[in-house]
């Protein structure tokens, strides 16, 4: 039998990353009712109405819950994303709904749910969320963990360990919110990706673009300090 | 040459083999769950299981450009022990998700009442969720066992062009194809069916609703049957729009019931040097 060499699929191509988590829901609206046809729409639209009303339950889920998990089928895969960052914002989920729909989740929700933590939630308390992401090996819960909520709330030893998955995983850091503000004089980032770099070069192996893009970051530039109403400056100090 | 295994358990499998059935031709899987070789003793070990063929399996398989679905059940083997029972009671919310296209496997392992119970409340969930079911048939008294379970299926809400009964053979091909389900045989290195028997039983009752899987596990099974059926029956006088019929066409159009069966594989972004599955470690 023949057996061509075998070719993984491509990188980074296709990547939507936290683009979802930096749009506004009213924006995100209209890219999709734009793009979906007609029959989706009318189901998003529907979908939308039960989200907003929290009408029942079908068996032991919430309605506004099913259409989370049957979005894709109904939207197609390039549209499914952002349906359901759509749906959870019209519910206005709470953390509580929040991370029961994440630990219920295929992984495809569980991404949606990290897109919309920094549109449904103020405070610190969906950080268990984004730590466990961060904990998978899967790229697309990784990119959507690194989003504005993590650069507001996560704490920096966490937040550095972040950065650095993202170099050893391949996740662009380009997909890593607010970079720039947070790695500004970070030394001890700076001395973990050095260090990474060194092992790199020991093993012969390449030192992906990236990190040298975060050690550049990371250096004290004369760049204007951060607008002081920025939210979340926790964890950036080290 | 296009590849379907519709059956196959790539939780129990290398990322080598995922490299391996990508450059064999195979482009799509279907996971039943199932037993782990070890019994499980609590519900909260199959939720964990479930998530991991809803989450990172799919991951994986992408990586090489391999869509994977599942189906998801109550095993009928684990259906016998009352502390995994309680599962039933939590299917229904994974019924309904993008990837689940079956119910599956279900069916019969010793034919014991708890068995038939677990049986016909799954062909029921399948019927409410507009699912379709993978049937398994029992390795042991297989003839007996395919009987009493198109009885059940004959009994159920679930027309039988929605059931696909698997692990048939020469003595049970007959009669499951005279019920009207789908046909599911299972081509393993010394057990179930091989790849000449296999091309005997198509030269016989035609490729019509036929399926043929790898059943791969963790036991002594190998994930490239599939390919290994359609060389065979190349060389023994099938020609390709046949092979395409079995072994992608048949697969897509009973999994495509369900309506969810999406064969573009998504990118998979940030492949750690586009060549290995990432562990955290190369």
């Amino acid at each position: 039998m023949t057996r061509p060499h075998a070719h993984p699929a491509s990188p980074a191509a296709g990547t939507q990353g936290t683009t979802l988590a930096r749009t506004q829901p009213s924006d995100l609206h209209h890219h999709v009712v734009t793009g979906l046809d007609e029959a989706a729409r009318t189901w998003l639209h529907q979908a939308l109405d039960e989200a907003t009303a929290h009408p029942g339950t079908h068996g032991p889920i919430a309605v506004w819950e099913l259409r989370l998990a049957e979005a894709g089928r109904h939207c197609g895969p390039e549209y499914a994303d952002a349906v359901r960052v759509l749906i959870l914002d019209a519910a206005r989920a709470d953390p509580g709904a929040l991370s029961r729909v994440y630990v219920q989740g295929t992984a495809a929700e569980r991404r949606a749910v990290l897109y919309a933590l920094p549109h449904l939630v103020p405070g610190p308390e969906a950080l268990p969320l984004v730590e466990d992401a961060l904990r998978t090996n899967d790229t697309r819960l990784l990119a959507a963990a690194v989003g504005p909520y993590a650069a507001r709330h996560l704490p920096a030893h966490a937040w550095r360990h972040a950065v650095l998955k993202c170099l050893f995983t391949g996740v662009p850091v380009a997909e890593v919110a607010d970079l720039d503000r947070r790695a500004r004089a970070d030394a001890e980032l700076a001395r973990m990706v050095h260090d990474y770099a060194e092992e790199r070069t020991a093993a012969g192996r390449p030192v992906p673009e990236d990190l040298h893009r975060v050690l550049t970051l990371t250096g004290p530039t004369p760049t204007p300090p951060a607008d002081p109403g920025t939210r979340g400056l926790d964890g950036k100090e080290s | 040459m296009r590849l379907f295994d519709p059956h196959i358990h790539m939780t129990s499998r290398t990322t080598d083999d995922y490299e391996a059935m990508r450059a064999a031709g195979i482009r799509a899987v279907v996971e039943p769950s199932f037993w782990l070789g070890q019994p499980r003793t609590s519900p909260s070990s199959f939720l964990d299981y479930f998530d991991s063929l809803l989450g990172w399996e799919p991951f994986r398989a992408a990586q090489y450009g391999i869509a994977h679905h599942c189906t998801i059940a109550l095993n009928p083997k684990e259906a016998n022990d009352p502390r995994c029972v309680p599962v039933l009671d939590e299917l229904p919310r994974y019924l309904v998700k993008d990837q689940v296209v079956a119910v599956g496997e279900v069916g019969y392992d010793s034919m014991t009442p708890a068995e038939d119970t677990a049986l016909a409340a799954q062909l029921q969930l399948a019927a409410d969720h507009e699912l379709p079911a993978l049937v398994h048939t029992p390795h042991r008294d297989k003839l007996a066992g395919l009987r009493r379970t198109l009885d059940v299926i004959r009994e159920s809400a679930l027309p039988p062009d929605r059931v696909l009964v698997d692990h048939l053979n020469e003595t049970t091909v007959k009669e499951a194809r005279d019920s009207g389900c789908w046909l599911g045989f299972s081509v393993y290195p010394d057990t179930k069916m091989d790849e000449e028997r296999m091309v005997v039983i198509l030269k016989e009752f035609g490729p019509e609703k036929v399926l043929v899987n790898s059943a791969a596990d963790w036991g002594r099974s190998d994930p490239l049957k599939t390919r290994g059926v359609a060389d065979a029956m190349l060389a023994s006088g099938f020609g390709e729009d046949d092979v395409d019929q079995v072994l992608w066409r048949n697969p897509v159009a009973f999994y495509g019931l369900s309506g969810r069966l999406v064969l573009d594989v998504p990118d998979t972004s940030g492949t750690h040097e586009g060549n290995s599955v990432l562990r955290g470690g190369e």
